[in-house]
């Protein structure tokens, strides 16, 4: 395996008085996506946010590029270089729909807004609605604006809390094909529960059960493992 | 519709009293509670981002008020002392006095803001019981320290000739210290309009006070934004303070808990976060305030108390709030 962009070696975190990861461990490669599965509550998201700093591991060691960063603060942790989704977009819905993207840019400058002109080609909904406030988006178009916020910087790792979450099946496939042609630029770890879009777009996966990494490995051998996959996932 | 109720309520509580009051009372009145409610307005702008950006809810406010007046109130008695400023019949030297004595207040505040965000309140951020008592503790100590400094009675506050009396327009008498404030009032809701929409810092805290952990993961600091908005809203607060004492021609070491009352009664009026909404609920407040006291003297307070209730029963986030 190459030298993995991100590292999560026995990561333990507490929230309050709760022991939620005891033990996650994975490895992301570069310019792949990889996949965290898991039931509801396993620590999915406990992961996403301890690796991105707004939660801070007891234990263990979290790596971008060889660099530790568990101890970050988030705003930190965000400058070297990852972009977060968090679960339910994160809009501001009072600000508009630039406003959005212009908050996004950690500095504005014309690379950032070079970025944003293209984030505007591939989704023309946030060039046409630009001046509404972003409460007033559809789930699918507050979606596509989460993941544009994510891309005016220069990331090279994208953390994805369940995308499809709420939205209709017809604009869960046009969120696969966007983020085919997000893939090509970044690498992304993405949480999902929607299992066709996790096999769609995943080359590697993790399953994570009761706060620990229980089963890694490629994709196809998860899609076909159906043990595997009725036993952690009940699919 | 929803747009139109604050507007609606407003022009009721306006124009109502029109039908119990004399013509030339009610806009003596009128001019009266819009100055107290600019000057409420000054004290709850930074109540209110405090509260809506990093949810602190800051006890210590009042005391920054107090200190605005007093040390506006040294700087004025100096100036007087060794040039005769105040007292000097020429507009321009009464001009300075004055903006000296913002300019000293402001800063002190500045300062005492930072040092008050830096030392007691980051420590208790998420925690509102110990923020309560920690700010409140702080009242304690500032406003002693007046006491120390200042003695413990109340003092009379010396008004540049400029703004002492009244204009007569039309056998209407208007005071000129209300007109100032009203001024003055209007200027900083301008001026912290224009600094949220129209300037990177004021996007990043709007969008902070919808949700301050997204502006962190966009890699904004939101802890030094914070500092600035609790150093900003304390000059605020001195400024308001400076001008109480101009208005009642008097400081006293306790002037700001006051105020606070009303200020907090204005912020969730007006909605927790909102400037908007404070500026609204400041002036319903002075108004109604000013109205019931010469109606009914006695229900002075208490109307305060009934607005805020009417406005939460009719709209739990008050006014223009966010509702989170």
């Amino acid at each position: 395996m190459s030298e993995p962009l991100l590292e999560v070696e026995d990561v333990h975190t507490w929230i309050g008085q709760h022991h939620i990861l005891q033990g996650v461990s994975l490895r992301t490669r570069p310019g792949a996506v990889t996949v965290l599965l898991g039931r509801n509550g396993a620590g999915k998201t406990t992961t996403l946010r301890t690796i991105v700093g707004l939660l801070h591991a007891a234990r263990g060691a979290v790596r971008f590029e060889g660099r530790p960063i568990h101890r970050l603060p988030a705003y930190e942790v965000v400058r070297l270089g990852i972009g977060y989704v968090p679960e339910g977009q994160g809009i501001f819905a009072t600000l508009s729909v630039d406003e959005n993207l212009r908050v996004a840019m950690r500095r504005e400058d014309a690379a950032s807004r070079e970025r944003l002109t293209a984030m505007r080609a591939l989704f023309p909904d946030l060039a046409r609605f630009a001046g509404r406030p972003a409460g007033t988006l559809s789930g699918g178009q507050k979606q596509m604006l989460a993941i544009a916020r994510a891309f005016v910087n220069d990331n090279r790792l994208l953390l994805i809390d369940e995308p499809s979450k709420g939205l209709a099946p017809i604009v869960v496939e046009q969120l696969v094909v966007a983020l085919r042609t997000v893939k090509r630029q970044t690498t992304v770890l993405l949480v999902e529960q929607n299992f066709a879009m996790a096999a769609a777009l995943g080359d590697d996966f993790y399953l994570i059960d009761g706060g620990r990494t229980v089963h890694q490995g490629p994709m196809e051998t998860l899609v076909r493992d159906q043990a595997l996959k009725k036993r952690y996932l009940g699919v | 519709m929803r747009r139109l109720a604050p507007l609606a309520i407003a022009a009721v509580c306006l124009f109502g009293p029109l039908a119990f009051i004399e013509a030339r009372t009610w806009l003596t009145l009128t001019i009266a509670g819009l100055a107290m409610g600019m000057l409420v307005f000054l004290v709850a702008a930074g109540l209110t981002l405090i509260f809506g950006l990093m949810d602190v809810l800051n006890f210590a406010h009042g005391a920054v008020f107090s200190w605005g007046a007093y040390v506006g109130f040294s700087v004025v008695a100096l100036v007087n002392r060794r040039w005769g400023w105040v007292d000097s019949p020429s507009l321009s030297q009464n001009a300075l006095a004055v903006l000296l004595a913002i300019a000293a207040a402001m800063v002190v505040a500045l300062g005492l803001g930072i040092a008050l965000e830096r030392v007691i309140v980051r420590p208790v951020y998420g925690r509102h019981m110990f923020q309560i008592l920690i700010t409140l503790g702080a009242t304690i100590v500032l406003e002693e320290l007046i006491r120390i400094g200042w003695g413990p009675n109340d003092q009379v506050m010396p008004v540049p000739l400029a703004l002492q009396g009244s204009w007569d327009l039309a056998d209407v008498i208007v005071l000129r210290v209300p007109v100032l404030a009203i001024g003055m009032g209007l200027l900083v809701y301008a001026g912290i309009q224009l600094v949220l929409a129209r300037t990177r810092v004021g996007l990043i805290v709007r969008a902070g006070v919808e949700n301050r952990e997204m502006v962190q993961v966009m890699g904004h600091d939101i802890h030094r934004y914070f500092t600035g908005v609790f150093a900003a809203g304390s000059a605020l607060a001195a400024l308001g303070g400076l001008m109480w004492a101009v208005f009642r021609q008097s400081v006293s070491p306790a002037m700001g808990g006051e105020q606070l009352i009303f200020a907090f009664v204005v912020v969730i009026i007006g909605g927790l976060g909102s400037v908007t909404g404070s500026l609204l609920g400041a002036l319903l407040v002075g108004l109604s305030y000013n109205y019931v006291a010469f109606l009914v003297p006695k229900a002075a307070i208490g109307v305060t108390m009934a607005l805020m209730v009417v406005v939460l029963l009719a709209r739990p986030a008050g006014l223009l709030g966010a509702g989170k």
